[in-house]
């Protein structure tokens, strides 16, 4: 072998001590430790949604609009179905924040109780969707074979459905009440759910990590919290939190047909109904809170959506 | 020998959200005309990222070159303009990619992919361009080339689409092809067909070749030099004689191990144990040293200079130091 | 091909089937039966009633001579409007819808397309933050919410634009700002991630290392494989374009076939809201099968995998 003949460095290799040619400790563990701390999947994506800057104002804005739509009507000195006509369309005011309506009801008041109406609409129709969904789609994906084809099939044809007709049609036979149009509304939205969670169980089947921990005898509960759920929970929250403004703006597309909520109830959508002539008269107040909350509304919820699927992402994990 | 590229002191970061990775940290080597150059390491190593850095292909951002050169011909890639950048891509130098399912537009017939670089660069009619289109397949040994040019890439297989791949990047007669592990993603018989379909195009058209993979299988049968990349550096380049026989970094030397092989059955593959540095944070010192059986308490501290063992051959590593030699020594008597 | 295409028709009649078997289920199970004793119905009405729905036979009759009055697009008489059948409606109201429709579909695609281009082009440029921010307001303002604040702001206060009617193009503008605006946001979002999902791809970074043009990157090789997700959305979006023309007709008083939806509910109306409704479905669904067999002419390797008569 040739002898070296020219070392270059950085540090001249006189200056490098001669003590520092000794045999180093081997440190085996050393080797194989990761040097950056590992996060569990939900720190990771919580950390990730919370630098999401729209998102967590979308989260901030639901989480107020909660809180007043719950003490909203209760601190307001008056009620959802009070009417006042000798004080109609009033501009707000210290006595009216929000003004009054055509018949003298106190907007505020009606505002926060419509906030009630569109969450718990919101809510219920993402947790009906959820539940059958997850049914429906986890034992076809899991079956699989005919069984699934089957009901893909049906699937298939309540996909083809046009949503809002039916819904319609629905409430036509059924008569509006908040029951009803939660039930009108699920009764074929949950196939969306369906679907993603069949996706998800079909993947997990093929995944070959699920075979790998299996094979290498790690215990089922394990399989499931560890892998499966950050594998396929991701698109399911997501689909959820969709579901909710999607709701919302049918609740209040119903209640602007007038087959919503019934007077003297309030909802959002049945509000800017009301406010249809009024506006034309210049009675900005009675559309813009309406229309300020559903939109906002669904804003938050859209954005929360968009930022939950980035931070649930696993391939977008660093 | 004529050098037609020439790398120095390559440095590549991307600044991502977890803080900026050092993919490149000073990389030095040079290819000359005709020869095959093989830059061999684990994923991850920076290999990609290197050939990337030559097309100017990295995406900025969130990649940038920090610093460094790369003279192609004189000329300094890195500090040419975009617009400058796209007459040498293609026509100078061209690049295939690991995967060749997803190399090709799914959506546009292999005759349009084909021929479309020879038209953007060069002033031919349709018909001239078709021709050199033929021209290509039938190098690259696809039958029937007339009716495979209005197809769909969904109707080749593997194999085929990487000839195809190859066809596009040879097409307007570039000096240098830099492919990026053109094999990994094949099945082994048809590994072997396309290695031999390299070794026939370099001696048809004395194109210049950066192969970039981390099978020395590969490597063995056309390379001419190696360079192993080791967490952003080369740590050690040669003659594929030199690297194959005479390794003499510790991290060349446990590759090699690694592999197995034919001609001395019986011996035992030994891996390395451990895993690359994490190149948020790289070491001051050699990456190695975590790794290395031989690790020295120098190691850790200080970065080894290059040691060139013969014209071709260099290495860097404190085990070329003479008290290193003298430890080794003693610690042998004992 | 052609078994994919049986396949979907059969799916669209059994759809079409459960719509029109759902209206027949509302008729006779309107409390009262409204088609038997509506109050305030004059004698003429409840003869040409009797007449269409065969009130006097059992059930199982009356649901068979439904379909098939259905099937030869017989939708009967209304209620509330003497000597007017459904048809007279329909033929009245949809080209005006139809009309509404189209261009509505028009303005959001193509400004989707582009803005979504722009968007992807521009990744975490301001641009693209200002035209996302845009969109996601554009998906949350409901479109009778928007409706109403074009009126108020464009109609009443400034008197830019007509406030009803359909009688000239500058009545038409508000009402497709108002309807077009959410479909225009969805295609821009999806666009936008498709475009930039497909500009990693390995044949764009081909592309580029071919010395090929961001124009021509953009253009030839990117679009097209970014816009078949789109496609595959125009059938929700047909839909809610639809179900959208139901307000925006009422808010604007528009004279289209969503208005007399929208009353005929409102009024009750009920051989008007079964007849609507089918027919808007059988148009939806149409629709659909038009936009599935769309997707299978772009994408070359959906018409081959039909070829072979897998699916």
């Amino acid at each position: 072998m040739k002898v070296a003949n020219k070392i270059e460095t950085a540090h001249s290799p006189a200056e490098i001590p001669n003590d520092w040619f000794t045999w180093k400790e081997t440190d085996k563990e050393a080797a194989e430790v990761v040097s950056r701390p590992s996060l569990s999947y939900w720190q990771d994506a919580w950390k990730r949604l919370v630098k999401n800057k729209l998102a967590m104002a979308g989260l901030v804005f639901l989480v107020l609009l909660t809180i007043m739509a719950i003490f909203g009507p209760i601190i307001s000195p008056y009620t959802v179905d009070k009417t006042n006509l000798p004080n109609q369309f009033q501009p707000p005011s210290g006595d009216h924040w929000f003004g009054t309506d055509s018949l003298g009801r106190d907007v505020f008041t009606r505002t926060w109780f419509g906030a009630r109406i569109s969450l718990f609409v919101g809510l219920m129709a993402a947790l009906i969707d959820f539940t059958i969904g997850i049914i429906y789609g986890g034992i076809s994906g899991y079956k699989g074979g005919r069984a699934d084809n089957i009901m893909m099939r049906i699937i298939e044809i309540l996909y083809g459905l046009p949503y809002l007709l039916v819904v319609i049609l629905l409430l036509v036979v059924l008569g509006p009440s908040l029951g009803t149009i939660i039930l009108a509304l699920t009764v074929t939205g949950w196939v969306g759910m369906a679907r993603i969670v069949r996706g998800q169980v079909l993947q997990i089947k093929n995944y070959e990590f699920v075979l790998a921990s299996r094979s290498f005898g790690t215990k089922t509960s394990r399989i499931i919290r560890k892998n499966l759920i950050p594998n396929t929970m991701g698109p399911i929250i997501v689909q959820m939190t969709l579901t909710v403004p999607s709701a919302i703006f049918a609740e209040a597309f119903l209640s602007f047909l007038g087959l919503g909520i019934q007077s003297p109830h309030a909802s959002w959508g049945m509000m800017a109904n009301d406010a249809l002539g009024a506006i034309l008269s210049g009675h900005w107040w009675t559309l813009f809170f309406p229309a300020f909350f559903i939109s906002f509304t669904m804003f938050a919820f859209n954005v929360l959506g968009d930022g939950l699927q980035d931070a649930l992402d696993p391939k977008l994990r660093k | 020998m004529e050098k037609i590229l020439d790398v120095k002191d390559l440095h590549v970061t991307f600044t991502t959200y977890g803080g900026t990775v050092k993919a490149v940290r000073g990389v030095n080597f040079h290819l000359n005309k005709g020869e095959t150059l093989a830059i061999v390491g684990e994923s991850g190593c920076g290999k990609s990222v290197t050939s990337n850095a030559i097309m100017r292909l990295i995406p900025d951002p969130p990649g940038k070159i920090s610093n460094g050169s790369i003279h192609f011909h004189g000329k300094d890639l890195v500090r040419l303009s975009e617009k400058q950048m796209r007459n040498i891509r293609g026509v100078d130098i061209s690049m295939i990619f690991q995967d060749p399912m997803t190399a090709l537009n799914p959506t546009l017939t292999i005759g349009t992919q084909l021929m479309e670089g020879l038209r953007q660069h060069k002033k031919i009619t349709g018909e001239e361009a078709k021709q050199k289109a033929l021209e290509m397949m039938n190098l690259v040994g696809i039958p029937n080339p007339e009716e495979r040019l209005k197809q769909y890439p969904h109707q080749f297989s593997g194999g085929m689409r990487q000839r195809i791949v190859i066809a596009m990047a040879l097409i307007c007669e570039p000096e240098l092809l830099i492919a990026d592990e053109p094999t990994t993603a094949l099945d082994v018989t048809i590994q072997a067909q396309i290695l031999e379909l390299f070794n026939r195009i370099q001696e048809a058209t004395g194109v210049s070749i950066i192969l970039i993979t981390h099978d020395l299988g590969v490597v063995a049968k056309i390379a001419d030099r190696i360079a192993v990349m080791y967490a952003g550096k080369i740590i050690e380049v040669g003659t594929k004689r030199e690297i194959f026989y005479q390794a003499q970094h510790p991290y060349t030397k446990g590759l090699l191990k690694s592999v197995p092989r034919l001609d001395l059955q019986g011996e035992k593959l030994t891996p390395i144990d451990g895993t690359p540095p994490d190149l948020f944070s790289p070491p001051v010192g050699c990456p190695f040293t975590a790794r290395c059986p031989f690790a020295m308490e120098v190691c850790d501290k200080v970065y080894p200079g290059t040691t060139e063992l013969s014209d071709a051959h260099k290495v860097d590593c404190w085990l070329q130091d003479e008290r290193a030699k003298q430890l080794l020594a003693s610690t042998a008597n004992n | 091909m052609l078994k994919y295409i049986l396949k979907r028709l059969l799916i669209m009649a059994v759809t079409l089937w459960i719509i029109v078997t759902l209206t027949f289920v509302l008729m006779v199970s309107i409390p009262g039966s409204p088609l038997n004793e509506e109050r305030g119905t004059n004698e003429t009405v409840q003869k040409n009633l009797e007449a269409h729905y065969n009130l006097d036979e059992p059930y199982h009759i009356q649901y068979l001579l439904y379909l098939k009055s259905i099937v030869t697009l017989d939708f009967g008489p209304s209620i509330k409007q003497p000597n007017q059948t459904v048809n007279d409606l329909l033929g009245r109201g949809f080209p005006i819808s139809f009309e509404l429709g189209i261009v509505t579909i028009l303005v959001a695609v193509f400004s989707g397309i582009i803005l979504g281009i722009v968007a992807a082009l521009k990744h975490n440029g301001i641009i693209d933050y200002m035209a996302m921010s845009l969109a996601v307001l554009g998906i949350s303002i409901p479109n009778f919410v928007l409706a109403t604040l074009l009126i108020q702001q464009l109609a009443v206060k400034y008197e830019i634009f007509p406030v009803a009617t359909w009688s000239s193009p500058a009545h038409m503008v508000l009402p497709i700002i108002a309807l077009a605006t959410g479909p225009m946001a969805i295609i821009a979002r999806l666009t936008r991630s498709t475009m930039l999902e497909v500009l990693t791809q390995d044949y764009i970074k081909m592309a580029r290392a071919k010395g090929l043009s961001p124009w021509k990157i953009v253009f030839k090789h990117a679009l097209k494989n970014a816009l078949m997700p789109v496609v595959t959305i125009m059938g929700t979006l047909l839909a809610g374009i639809l179900t959208g023309t139901f307000v925006i007709e009422k808010i604007f008083a528009i004279p289209g076939m969503g208005k007399y939806f929208v009353e005929s509910i409102n009024q009750r109306d009920y051989p008007v809201i079964m007849g609507t409704t089918v027919f808007y479905s059988a148009f939806l669904i149409f629709m659909l099968f038009l936009v599935d067999i769309a997707y299978g002419i772009l994408d070359p390797r959906i018409k081959i995998h039909k070829k072979g008569g897998e699916s």
